[in-house]
């Protein structure tokens, strides 16, 4: 893995051209199928922008690959699905203007679940990502290209987004860092949506320091997105004696809470660490699949293959056509959530499973705040195992059980790290730490802290 | 709990086409989600739903116009178009 700083390095001795174009050439050989399109071209053009001394900025020459249902102007955008396979957006995504702005060179879009909808990659229309630790296993999801790009040395730094739990999870797999921010702290403007309630985008990478930089990059103010809360993030990352909370039900295999408990006791030298117990959380998961569902329902119903997207030979009834593209266009589990969250929606129902999901969201955020009168983080292993093996999750609803531990942070909001923390059998094992809405800085502090101290 | 004509009515509702031979497996999947979902029916809390964590009132922006997206850049992506617009399948039958 390639730290900001090892890369600035590089710069120093050799060309940005050289460097980059030696990335591109691993990206394109794409050994774990981390990437959907490789934008050579454009990386290679913005390298030698940089060598001119044309491109500055908190990012110049600092390659990252940006997760593929973020739109990038001209620049095809997939979210890994067949009903995109083409789709060119005519306009940048919020955050890529802003890694425009401050010199980032971008070296590619990154393979992940169909629309985000998945926690292996498998559902990917172009072929599940393999993980750079043991190929024969997933590098989780949704953002596995993300994570094994990192992991691979194809990129430095990597934009995911988090549904619920989709850059957290490939970061756990892979060993790498990934930071789910707050809701409303970065613009979803130009993310091809899934479930907006839930989804921010955030920061990969090999460091804490590089996830800072990142998001410092990406946040703030951006009124085309209309639940963004309008505020900036400066990168200061806060350190002390923290007081940090272990929730009791957020479980993990025996061999992955062994690494755990290590972790809780080495950190013990440097914070005050006590059990804390969150019992709404029991149902947090059933309730955060009815809401995603819900809302995907709803936001893929803009699929009609008529302004964009798959299309047929020739046009039909109304019904017979729309049908038919997203017949096609879809895969299996994008049709399954789409029909569960209609069927959660519809007459009868909305009681029973929507509304419910919706109230039950308000106990998990209340037991979190009252956790956060007496902590100032929370910690859970990421990931209630270590990567699985390729084909080894078989029914939708064992592969939704993976998520536990990482959805009630989407259904609160909340700000959540994964960050490496050991290994079992060479497999690597993510900590998970959360924090209060707008306290990154607490939790990368608390990070650069165990980095430093080399729990 | 879920019969084959429940699974074509959520697919109808979906607006997605199912063949004959994914009815069984769709039938066998959706049983286990909405049984999964179903955990939900041993709660009933007394609280107000939350459709946003981030207490957000009334986002609003000046009324100015701006500059919309190129015409042929945003008709780049349709493969029908007629006159400078998309044109769509047939509304009435």
């Amino acid at each position: 893995m390639i730290t900001v700083r090892e890369w600035k390095e590089r710069l120093n001795e050799g060309k940005a051209y050289d460097a980059v174009a030696e990335l591109i050439e691993r990206a394109k050989r794409n050994r774990y199928n981390s990437f959907i399109t490789v934008t050579e071209e454009i990386a290679l053009k913005q390298a030698e922008e940089y060598d001119r001394g044309n491109r500055e900025g908190k990012l110049a020459g600092i390659p990252v690959a940006v997760k593929d249902n973020i739109s990038t102007e001209g620049v095809r955008t997939t979210c890994a699905s067949r009903m995109l396979e083409n789709y060119i957006p005519p306009f940048d995504a919020h955050v890529v203007e802003r890694l425009k702005q401050e010199g980032a060179i971008i070296i590619g879009k990154t393979n992940m679940d169909e629309f985000g909808m998945g926690t292996t990659t498998e559902t990917s229309y172009f072929g599940v990502v393999k993980n750079p630790k043991d190929e024969e296993r997933v590098a989780g999801g949704s953002s596995g290209g993300s994570a094994s790009a990192i992991a691979g040395n194809e990129t430095v730094l990597a934009l995911g987004t988090d549904t619920g739990g989709s850059i957290r999870c490939p970061s756990s797999f892979t060993g790498v860092y990934g930071l789910k921010p707050t809701y409303g702290l970065v613009s979803r403007y130009g993310l091809v949506a899934y479930a907006n309630s839930l989804e921010q985008i955030g920061p990969m990478a090999s460091a804490i320091d590089d996830l800072g930089l990142l998001l410092e990059v990406i946040a703030g103010k951006d009124e085309r997105d209309s639940t963004n809360a309008g505020k900036s993030f400066h990168y200061s990352p806060v350190e002390k004696k923290f007081r940090i909370g272990v929730i009791k039900e957020m479980r993990a295999d025996e061999r992955v809470m062994e690494v755990f408990d290590e972790f809780t006791r080495s950190i013990s030298k440097f914070a005050e660490v006590e059990e804390v117990s969150l019992p709404s959380l029991s149902y947090a998961l059933p309730a955060y699949y009815v809401i995603a569902m819900s809302e995907a329902s709803s936001n893929l119903a803009r699929y009609d293959g008529v302004r964009y997207g798959h299309s047929l030979e020739s046009l039909d009834s109304w019904t017979n056509y729309f049908s038919r593209v997203r017949k096609e266009g879809f895969g299996k589990e994008v049709k399954r959530r789409i029909m569960m969250g209609s069927y959660a929606l519809s007459a009868g129902y909305f009681g029973k499973y929507y509304l419910k999901a919706l109230k039950v969201r308000t106990l998990v955020v209340q037991d979190f705040m009252r956790a956060f009168e007496r902590f100032d983080l929370l910690i859970s292993p990421t990931m209630p195992s270590t990567a699985f093996r390729i084909g080894e999750l078989a029914d939708p609803v064992t592969m939704y059980m993976a998520d536990i531990n990482t959805t009630p942070i989407n259904l609160a909001g909340l700000p959540a790290l994964s960050m490496p923390a050991g290994e079992v059998n060479g497999l690597p094992v993510g900590v998970q730490v959360i924090g209060n809405h707008f306290e990154e800085n607490k939790i990368l502090g608390f990070g650069r802290m165990v980095e430093r101290n080399e729990v | 709990m879920i019969d084959d004509d429940a699974v074509r009515h959520i697919a109808n509702l979906s607006k997605i086409e199912v063949d004959d031979d994914e009815i069984q497996e769709f039938k066998r999947d959706f049983e286990r989600i909405i049984e999964f979902f179903n955990r939900l029916d041993e709660i009933d809390p007394d609280v107000e739903p939350t459709y946003n964590v981030i207490p957000l009132k009334n986002v609003v922006r000046k009324d100015m116009p701006r500059k919309p997206l190129d015409r042929e850049k945003v008709l780049a992506n349709a493969k029908f178009r007629e006159e400078g617009y998309f044109k769509g399948p047939r509304v009435v039958e």
